[in-house]
């Protein structure tokens, strides 16, 4: 076990202009913790879990795992087990094989390999198909004897590269459980991408969000959720995403088409501070709710609704400046409005709202 | 609504009804099919059958006006040929089969590690390499015969077994080199990947993973290798000695066909005595055949 930590780490792709595909990360990773690395395609999370694996170069800064600089060192010299998107198991061997390749390289003698592959094949539920080749099982195995490969060597350090992605939904579910569950019981510290930011909520002790290569944003899953450092963490976390428009500022706040939304004298001065004419008003779907005619609100009118039982999504569009632009309202999944209606939508909390920069995206503390 | 028996029932009789895909084909079209299938064969075996037939005939009465299925038939040709009669067949043969298996062998390893890096790295010289490979295939082998007589001259390996190794190798090698690549693009990177996690150093990936992943590749390549240096004539007669003794098969059967009188009964029996090994290593890889040339087609 080991704590992990990225140098202003990057990976510079050559090409004119170079293509930075990590650029100066730096992060930190205690013993024992599990680091969700998320972000949409084209990030840069898998190449910095490649990095840490010692599969792609170190271009400029450094890798340490547990306070050794590993930058030049070949994976085998890491002491990591990776689990990968397609499982990469080794069609020619058994199962048991599978799990117990990376010891017998390593010279551990053949009862003990069988010992620990027993193990590991126990806790996963494998004991009855050690002897079948991988084609033989179904996608939910494979993904367990991956899972058992990385588990039996015993490393200082988990990477899993998007493991559940080639799972169907429920399985998906289930498994992100198991996951979590193990992680917690073996203490080993892990390092998950995922491009899901539900996966990345609910497994991470803390979630690190990139885009374009550079580090967004890392924190706890809730700090993420209701404080974004930017406008970019606001609208990738949370499903659906935060509604996120450019509004005017008045005297007293931001205005929404028929609502106004009050802000905080200190908010109001910084924006002032700052030459700000306009913000980026963000409101998760929850915070919205349907009101009455005589309340403040805005007049939305109903273009899509997404029934999910307990809730449903409502999705539909406001005139700001005289543009349409989209909202999504979450509304008790029992009496949805219907299609083209048009409803009356408040704030549930003037406290739920986030301002961001519209220029910088950043976030405008109020 | 409720479930009740009867509509449980009724979900079960739909499952039953669910077509298998085993589409019965009619009485005529059954009959049809085999006929053409019978046909085909037949067309395809009846040459090799009748090379058969006619080494069993001396040869005078091999090549008849009326032709006859036995004609004072016996095994004398065989007899005849393996005792060295018309010339040293067990020399031939011996011949044959070093500079095939040692074409094959060097052929597959030099392709394989080749094929492995240009499937696998990119380096300078990747483009060229690659089209020089297909560039040696656009020339027709009496082409190549002057030059690669001259080579074999100045390395003193002219007329030497081991010199028509490496002229055989040079054109397996290319082809080969090509189709393992083809075969090696298949194997999916994170393989490799894994294996080097889990503490393997690069050739040892190419070695322990990668190759016997291949088995169905590298017998095709092999078998193609193998081919290329058992039924070749024009560098073996252009390249070994004179000698009798040092012949390879494809050569020593000329000694059949002289300017005036064709051995046709002998020539027929040495061909099925030549062809015999090639059918033997056919029957080895024939399971990775299919699997080998397929490949590529639909990502495995």
């Amino acid at each position: 076990m080991a704590e992990v930590a990225y140098v202003n780490a990057s990976r510079v792709y050559p090409g004119s202009p170079p293509v930075r595909a990590v650029d100066e990360l730096k992060l930190d990773v205690a013993d024992g913790e599990f680091l969700v690395l998320v972000g949409p395609s084209g990030s840069g999370k898998s190449t910095a879990l490649r990095m840490l694996a010692g599969l792609e170069d170190v271009d400029e800064g450094a890798i340490e795992i547990g306070g050794k600089d590993v930058t030049n060192v070949p994976p085998k010299g890491r002491d990591i087990a990776m689990v990968f998107q397609s499982y990469a198991l080794y069609p020619h061997m058994t199962v048991g094989e599978n799990m117990g390749f990376a010891l017998k390289l390593r010279g551990v003698s053949k009862p003990d390999i069988k010992a620990k592959v027993a193990e590991a094949a126990k806790m996963l539920d494998l004991e009855k198909y050690l002897d079948r080749k991988p084609k033989a099982l179904s996608g939910g195995q494979r993904q367990r004897v991956a899972m058992g490969r990385a588990i039996v060597r015993e490393p200082s350090v988990f990477l899993m590269d998007e493991p559940l992605s080639n799972l169907d939904a429920k399985l998906r579910v289930e498994t992100r459980a198991n996951i979590a569950a193990l992680q917690r019981r073996l203490g080993t510290t892990t390092i998950y991408v995922t491009h899901d930011q539900v996966e990345a909520m609910t497994m991470g002790h803390r979630v690190a969000v990139l885009k374009d290569g550079l580090l967004q944003q890392c924190d706890t899953p809730r700090a993420l959720y209701e404080t974004p450092a930017n406008a970019f963490v606001a609208a990738f976390i949370g499903s659906p995403g935060m509604n996120l428009k450019t509004v005017p500022l008045t005297a007293a706040g931001a205005q929404l088409d028929g609502l106004e939304v009050p802000l905080p004298r200190t908010t109001l001065d910084k924006v002032g501070a700052d030459g700000l004419k306009e913000v980026t008003f963000g409101v998760r779907p929850e915070s919205l709710g349907l009101v009455g005619a005589g309340e403040d609100g805005m007049e939305l009118t109903v273009e899509l609704v997404e029934e999910l039982g307990a809730d449903a999504y409502v999705y539909g569009s406001v005139r700001i400046a005289d543009q349409p632009e989209r909202f999504i309202v979450r509304v008790d999944g029992r009496t949805p409005p219907a299609l083209g209606q048009t409803v009356r939508v408040g704030l549930r909390d003037h406290s739920e709202i986030h301002l961001f920069n519209p220029e910088t995206g950043a976030r405008i503390e109020g | 609504m409720s479930l009740d028996a009867a509509s449980i029932k009724a979900t079960e009789n739909a499952a039953i009804a669910k077509p298998t895909g085993h589409v019965k084909r009619s009485r005529l079209a059954s009959f049809g099919l085999h006929g053409a299938l019978t046909v085909a064969s037949l067309i395809a075996v009846f040459p090799v059958f009748w090379v058969f037939i006619t080494s069993l005939k001396p040869d005078a009465k091999a090549a008849e006006t009326t032709p006859t299925l036995f004609n004072e038939s016996s095994f004398d040709n065989y007899a005849n040929v393996l005792a060295g009669e018309k010339g040293a067949f067990l020399s031939w043969f011996a011949n044959s089969a070093v500079i095939a298996i040692l074409t094959t062998v060097i052929s597959v390893f030099l392709s394989a590690t080749a094929a492995y890096a240009v499937s696998r790295f990119r380096f300078p010289g990747y483009r060229g390499m690659m089209l020089s490979f297909l560039l040696i295939q656009m020339f027709p082998f009496a082409v190549l015969i002057v030059p690669l007589y001259n080579i074999l001259l100045m390395l003193g390996l002219q007329g030497t077994s081991f010199g028509l190794v490496l002229v055989y190798c040079t054109t397996a090698v290319p082809f080969c080199a090509y189709m393992l690549k083809g075969y090696f693009d298949t194997i999916p990177r994170d393989i490799d990947e894994a294996g080097r996690i889990d503490g393997l150093s690069p050739f040892s990936v190419f070695w322990r993973l990668v190759l016997p992943l291949s088995k169905p590749g590298v017998a095709v390549t092999a078998f193609y290798a193998f081919l290329t240096a058992w039924g070749e004539v024009a560098f073996a007669s252009a390249f070994l000695s004179a000698s009798d003794e040092s012949k390879t098969l494809a050569v020593g059967l000329q000694v059949f066909v002289q300017q005036n009188r064709t051995e046709w009964g002998h020539l027929a029996a040495a061909s099925i005595l030549v062809a015999i090994p090639a059918v033997i290593v056919f029957y080895l890889v024939q399971k990775f055949l299919v699997a080998g040339l397929a490949s590529g087609a639909v990502k495995g």
